[in-house]
């Protein structure tokens, strides 16, 4: 005990000895620390969890560990899915763990609560998982990000390409709860906006099971798409079991799944999966700046980067060249910076951050490969287009106040 | 209550489905129900003779369809021999033991300490080894889920009229129906169940007669987590094998003990059936309301009932 303590105490002087005076009256506590909050034990693990800590790490690493002459350091908690866990998580932060960004968030609820506590206490939140569009309407904040996507953005990139091939009638296979009827929404109107008909729709609860009742009375309806509005393992069941019955396994009727990530191709297997088309906002596999990064995520993971897990590696380190640029890490200023900043890395291209929050940037519709097209593990899509963020993202809403101010 | 034919015009709020339609659902709600009718059969064989409510019996179902995939999939290269594989029929038979020498482990070591206790000790523990098996299979394997592919014998629809039926379904109905008429014959027909049933009913008397209830108890329960395990690897190509997918189905399945008759053999595995046959109906009509539905029933018996519908009276 005496031991350690006298450690720390040696450490504690030795740290203040290298910092620099001037990085100290440019960075608050003359420390820059990222805070990681998400699901490290529950169904968001795979997609988030431990490799989100590694993206961030990666970008630290990048920035050669400082920034202003200050060390940049991370910490990472499990919110457990819960809003109240993660909201006294971040409360500490702030309070003692001089934590000056937190990103990740892969449960909407959790994202809500900490943006509030983050306002308050003049903190930057950067959501790279939450995709709730509360987010940036009705609850936005100055101070926060949605650094990847929202629903809106993935039923679009979806929708609207199945549209432009000419398949027009459309069955919703949706999980009953807000998540899922907001997807089906957004969704809907588009395909209504453009011609097309919603011939009938089936919510099962949440999670399901079984889900060849649904996917066969989809099948009977005769629509030409079969979107899934749900999420995780109960799109990864609908979708293996559509397989058993040779449901969307012709071109006639085609399986839209509105928010996969490439953990449940990966869960599925191509032989299921295959064909499928889906919006994602980062495939690793992308370009060569792509490919640097995701290599650089395998050697520490063995496995490659979901989405989500990119996109923190993107918010951390456009976060710390934002504090570069601004000269300071006062919250305000990060985030005008950041609005200011074209943001263009390995993860997010043509990005440009709104006033309400959404940063608005390309995205990818994938088509999921068939096994003897698959090189290797990991080599799971084919890339049919780029989507402008233009076409994909929604218009700022009214609902906003941020907006409003113009 | 809306018919299921075409002849009736499709209303507002009528499904307009065809018989043909209207008989696949059927099938599907049967092959949900044989699914039910093997885990609570299971359950109400561990009740009936430890006073146990085995709440891992989830968690066992899980571990089953893991080990399946093990085998499957990861033991070959585990050993150093790729092309190794355990084949899904060994699976069937290996997998259900090695679960049920787990579970009589437990029984032998745990539960067999709390027998002189209140009902509610021996949930609490069993609550408590689900979870940590649950944590345990999630810290190795993740919570997205493994693909578990039927053998290729089983693979592929047939077209059974109404319907194009996987093979594999109705493999798995025939199998169920198979070992759940084994079971009730087991312990309603033979000289051995008839020992079970008096352990049931007086085990000081029958340990009087010579018999070694502790051990027979161990066997049971043993037994009882053998038909978890079974349904298990039935699942595995169903289901994505997950950690957690024995928990989702878990509530309904206790549901259905409940409604049936705590202990009650042939009282769960009928009820087991008629639920899954009334779920699927529910998913034509409302699916909104498939899941809540056998809660509902299961109030509805309690207030009738309390002992279940084919419980004795206490």
């Amino acid at each position: 005990m005496r031991a350690r303590f006298i450690g720390l105490a040696l450490g504690a002087s030795i740290a203040s000895l290298t910092i620099p005076a001037l990085a100290a009256d440019k960075v608050s506590d003359g420390v820059v620390k990222i805070g990681i909050l998400n699901d490290l034990s529950g169904i968001y693990s795979d997609f988030t969890g431990r490799g989100s800590a590694v993206a961030a790490q990666i970008a630290i690493d990048e920035m050669g560990g400082k920034v202003l002459g200050a060390p940049v350091e991370l910490v990472a908690a499990d919110h457990q899915n819960k809003p109240d866990i993660a909201a006294n998580l971040a409360r500490e932060w702030f309070d003692q763990g001089k934590v000056d960004m937190i990103a990740d968030f892969p449960t909407s609820s959790t994202a809500l609560a900490v943006m509030e506590i983050a306002k308050q206490k003049n903190r930057v939140t950067m959501l790279s998982a939450g995709v709730a569009m509360a987010a940036i309407n009705e609850k936005c904040s100055p101070l926060n990000a949605q650094w990847m996507v929202n629903t809106y953005a993935l039923a679009a990139g979806t929708a609207k390409a199945l549209l432009k091939t000419g398949r027009k009638s459309w069955y919703f296979v949706t999980a009953d709860y807000t998540f899922g009827h907001s997807l089906e929404k957004d969704a809907s109107a588009m395909v209504e906006a453009e011609g097309g008909k919603v011939l009938g729709v089936s919510r099962h609860p949440f999670p399901g099971g079984d889900f060849s009742s649904f996917m066969l009375k989809a099948q009977a309806s005769g629509a030409q798409v079969i979107a899934l509005a749900n999420a995780g393992s109960d799109t990864v069941n609908a979708v293996k079991q559509a397989a058993e019955y040779g449901i969307g396994r012709s071109d006639k009727q085609v399986i839209a799944p509105l928010l996969t990530y490439i953990t449940d191709v990966k869960s599925l297997g191509l032989a299921k999966a295959q064909d499928m088309y889906l919006t994602e906002a980062f495939y690793w596999d992308y370009d060569d700046r792509s490919r640097a990064f995701a290599e650089k995520y395998f050697a520490k993971m063995k496995r490659m980067p979901s989405a989500s897990q990119a996109a923190v590696y993107s918010a951390a380190l456009s976060y710390l060249k934002a504090i570069e640029a601004a000269g300071t890490d006062e919250a305000g200023a990060v985030m005008a910076k950041l609005r200011t900043m074209t943001i263009d890395d390995a993860v997010i291209r043509n990005g440009h951050l709104r006033a309400d929050g959404a940063l608005v940037h390309d995205m990818l519709l994938l088509q999921v490969k068939k096994p003897a097209e698959s090189k290797r593990d990991w080599d799971f899509y084919t890339v049919k287009s780029v989507l402008k963020g233009e076409e994909v993202f929604p218009k700022p809403s009214d609902a906003c106040p941020l907006n409003a101010k113009g | 209550m809306p018919l299921p034919f075409s002849s009736i015009p499709a209303g507002a709020a009528m499904p307009d489905i065809t018989l043909q339609a209207f008989m696949a659902q059927l099938t599907i709600g049967l092959i949900g129900g044989c699914f039910y009718a093997l885990l609570s059969m299971g359950l109400a064989i561990i009740f009936g003779l430890l006073n146990i409510i085995n709440f891992t019996h989830g968690a066992q179902f899980m571990m089953a369809a893991f080990l399946a995939w093990i085998g499957l999939t990861q033991i070959g290269p585990w050993l150093g021999y790729p092309d190794f594989q355990v084949s899904f029929w060994v699976a069937l038979v290996l997998a259900p033991l090695c679960v049920a020498v787990f579970g009589m482990a437990i029984e032998r070591l745990l539960l067999a300490r709390l027998y002189h206790l209140d009902h509610l000790y021996g949930l609490l523990l069993t609550f408590g080894v689900a979870l940590v098996m649950e944590g345990g299979f999630r810290y190795a394997f993740g919570v997205s889920g493994q693909g578990y592919e039927p053998p290729e014998i089983l693979q592929g629809p047939v077209d059974v009229g109404f319907m194009l039926l996987p093979k594999y379904r109705i493999f798995v109905v025939v199998a169920s129906l198979l070992i759940c008429f084994g079971t009730w014959f087991l312990f309603e027909r033979t000289k051995l169940g008839a020992y079970l049933r008096a352990g049931t009913e007086n085990p000081r008397l029958l340990q009087a007669f010579g018999i070694n209830v502790p051990v027979m108890i161990t066997l049971t329960y043993g037994f009882g987590v053998a038909l978890a395990g079974i349904a298990g690897v039935l699942a595995a190509p169903i289901m994505q094998v997950t950690p957690l997918m024995g928990g989702n189905l878990l509530n309904i399945v206790f549901a259905v003990v409940v409604i049936g008759g705590l202990g009650s053999i042939l009282g769960s595995m009928l009820t087991g059936l008629a639920l899954g046959l009334i779920e699927g109906l529910t998913k034509v009509v409302y699916p909104e309301a498939s899941t809540v539905v056998v809660f509902v029933i299961m109030a509805l018996a309690l207030l009738v009932r309390p002992a279940g519908l084919f419980g004795r009276d206490v």
